[in-house]
């Protein structure tokens, strides 16, 4: 028979060896595992064109029949070309202006939404530079 | 193959000028860092002979009488703008090299030729309509050409509507037009270069498409040789695509008044540390080393002069701001002297690697790593909410006595929810 020599076992401090910090899960898996999805994204909502979006902030009250209020947030797209009846972002007289654009014929309008405002007229010759078009608003109620 | 150059007329001033409109017909200047001098100009301002780099001191007068309104450079803005444009003009080609803020190549392999002009007309429109900018394009065989073509359109020598393709011009066409340009205009001819040349009879663009490239590198260099068949249409430089990694780092800057003290120098090299940290976990890359430098102002020529620097490696490539800024600020404490008046300091990360490369060592711990990793995650991403700076490592200081001097900056109109354009 073989001799075999058993030796105690040293025990000394315990060395600690770092493990992998990453979670793996264990367990049942959940039965919504494979119908979980992306949350929905207000960015994706709201903007369309990430690189022509910008944000501006509405000031004073001419447009607030169209529901913008002085300091709400509007969601402005450049890259979209202005149709009648569009809210707009319009340069006049080298400031930007937020008025809903009208065009009847030859005929084109910057209509304020407050009937204490004007209505700014572009003749002939005159031109418009629209800006960008207002595509939502955002309201905050309660700084959460 | 042809490639076209886009690039942005005046871009600072035009990112001015898409949320100020009353810019617009004005004369306006940007200026560099510290308000030293103009970085760019509108073109009522090139139209009164004001050149590239005037320095701002020696132009206020003509600035009074003229009413030329100077802003502080807003690099924040610009690069958003910036960022906006590439994007856009990336639809445009499947193939982009973005050679600087305001202009980059794309690759038009494979389109009709015919139907370049109103491509790039296209181009133009898009950007103008979605960013607000203006750009020109160029279009032609190589690089080199590319540049040249965009040249011609801005400066009007040659197509029509900020397009030129010298694919249009016939062979008398393009010489006719070349010989008219002078040699400096020529991208990597600068002005040392073209003096030389101008020795050897070569002024015009024109001169050199036709000189021998043999002879060319001979006297210059393999680069000037390229350069010459490169206008000959045989295209040298490949296209450099997008998504290749930043290979190192700088962040340097002049202060607004001169520092003399070791706190105040260490402060502007910890921030500067930590805008790198910031742009190399962007890239998703780790450091291997950095080089901390500091100087004093070359023109203040009664002062006692010092420049030094200093290489810093690390023992573990890193993209943790506290480690980095810990290995610059060792690397400065060995090249501060005192006594100086110092206006300027830098950082330079080094030996730049993806992250997922590195070779983890045997010393290495995981769980510090990971902890390290959720930090800096947590800062970058706290500071890209709520702004640059919110969260800092104290190291990096809160008076900043040495920041740079931006008396008149625009706002930061599209990366600050406080500092939004208002309309009426």
């Amino acid at each position: 028979m073989q001799q075999s020599i058993l030796f105690p076992a040293l025990v000394s401090q315990a060395i600690r060896i770092p493990l992998f910090s990453y979670k793996v899960a264990a367990g049942f898996p959940s039965p919504a595992d494979d119908y979980i999805e992306g949350r929905l994204s207000l960015d994706e909502h709201l903007i369309h064109h990430r690189d022509s979006t910008f944000f501006v902030r509405a000031k004073g009250n001419s447009m607030v029949g169209a529901g913008i209020f002085d300091n709400d947030l509007l969601i402005v797209d450049k890259s979209l070309t202005p149709a009648s009846g569009d809210i707009v972002i319009a340069v006049v007289d080298g400031d930007l202006t937020v008025k809903r654009l009208i065009k009847r014929g030859e005929q084109v309008i910057l209509k304020p939404e407050n009937h204490r405002f004007k209505e700014i007229e572009f003749k002939d010759g005159q031109e418009l530079q629209v800006w960008g078009v207002v595509t939502s608003t955002v309201k905050t109620f309660h700084k959460g | 193959m042809p490639i076209a150059l886009v690039d942005c007329n005046n871009f600072y001033v035009s990112c001015e000028r898409v949320f100020n409109p009353k810019l617009e017909g004005k004369l306006v200047v940007v200026l560099s860092n510290n308000d030293g001098c103009a970085v760019a100009r509108s073109s009522e301002v090139k139209a009164l002979g004001i050149k590239m780099g005037e320095p701002w001191f020696k132009m206020k007068d003509i600035a009074k009488k003229h009413g030329i309104i100077a802003y502080s450079s807003n690099y924040t803005l610009y690069g958003d703008l910036s960022a906006r444009v590439m994007s856009i003009l990336s639809n445009f080609s499947p193939k982009q090299e973005i050679y600087s803020i305001d202009e980059c190549f794309l690759d038009l392999n494979g389109f009709d030729p015919a139907t370049l002009m109103a491509y790039a007309q296209k181009i133009r429109m898009t950007v103008k309509q979605s960013v607000g900018i203006p750009v020109c394009v160029g279009i032609a065989d190589t690089k080199t050409l590319a540049k040249l073509a965009n040249h011609c359109a801005k400066k009007l020598f040659a197509g029509n509507d900020g397009v030129c393709d010298f694919g249009m011009l016939t062979g008398i066409e393009r010489s006719t037009l070349f010989a008219r340009i002078p040699v400096g205009d020529v991208w990597g001819v600068g002005r040392r270069i073209a003096e030389r040349l101008a020795v050897m009879g070569i002024h015009t663009v024109e001169d050199l498409r036709c000189a021998d490239p043999e002879l060319i590198r001979q006297q210059f260099s393999i680069v000037l040789e390229r350069t010459v068949n490169e206008l000959n249409g045989h295209p040298c430089i490949e296209l450099d695509e997008v998504g290749t990694p930043r290979q190192q780092i700088m962040v340097s800057r002049s202060f607004g008044s001169p520092v003399m003290y070791l706190d105040d120098l260490a402060e502007s090299v910890a921030y500067f540390t930590t805008l790198a940290a910031e742009k190399l976990r962007q890239d998703g890359s780790v450091a291997s080393s950095l080089c901390v430098h500091v100087r004093t102002n070359p023109f203040s020529e009664r002062e006692p002069q010092y420049q030094s620097s200093k290489i810093v490696a690390l023992s573990q490539p890193t993209d943790n701001t506290t480690k980095l800024v810990k290995a610059a600020l060792n690397g400065l404490n060995e090249i501060y002297r005192a006594g100086y008046r110092y206006k300027k300091s830098g950082v330079l990360l080094m030996a730049l690697q993806p992250k997922g490369t590195i070779q983890p060592t045997l010393f290495d711990d995981p769980v510090e790593q990971a902890k390290s990793d959720n930090t800096m995650s947590v800062m970058d991403r706290i500071n890209r909410k709520m702004g640059k700076g919110t969260l800092t490592i104290a190291a990096s200081g809160i008076t900043k006595r040495w920041a740079m001097r931006r008396e008149s900056k625009s706002p930061c109109y599209t990366t600050e929810w406080s500092e939004l354009p208002e309309v009426w």
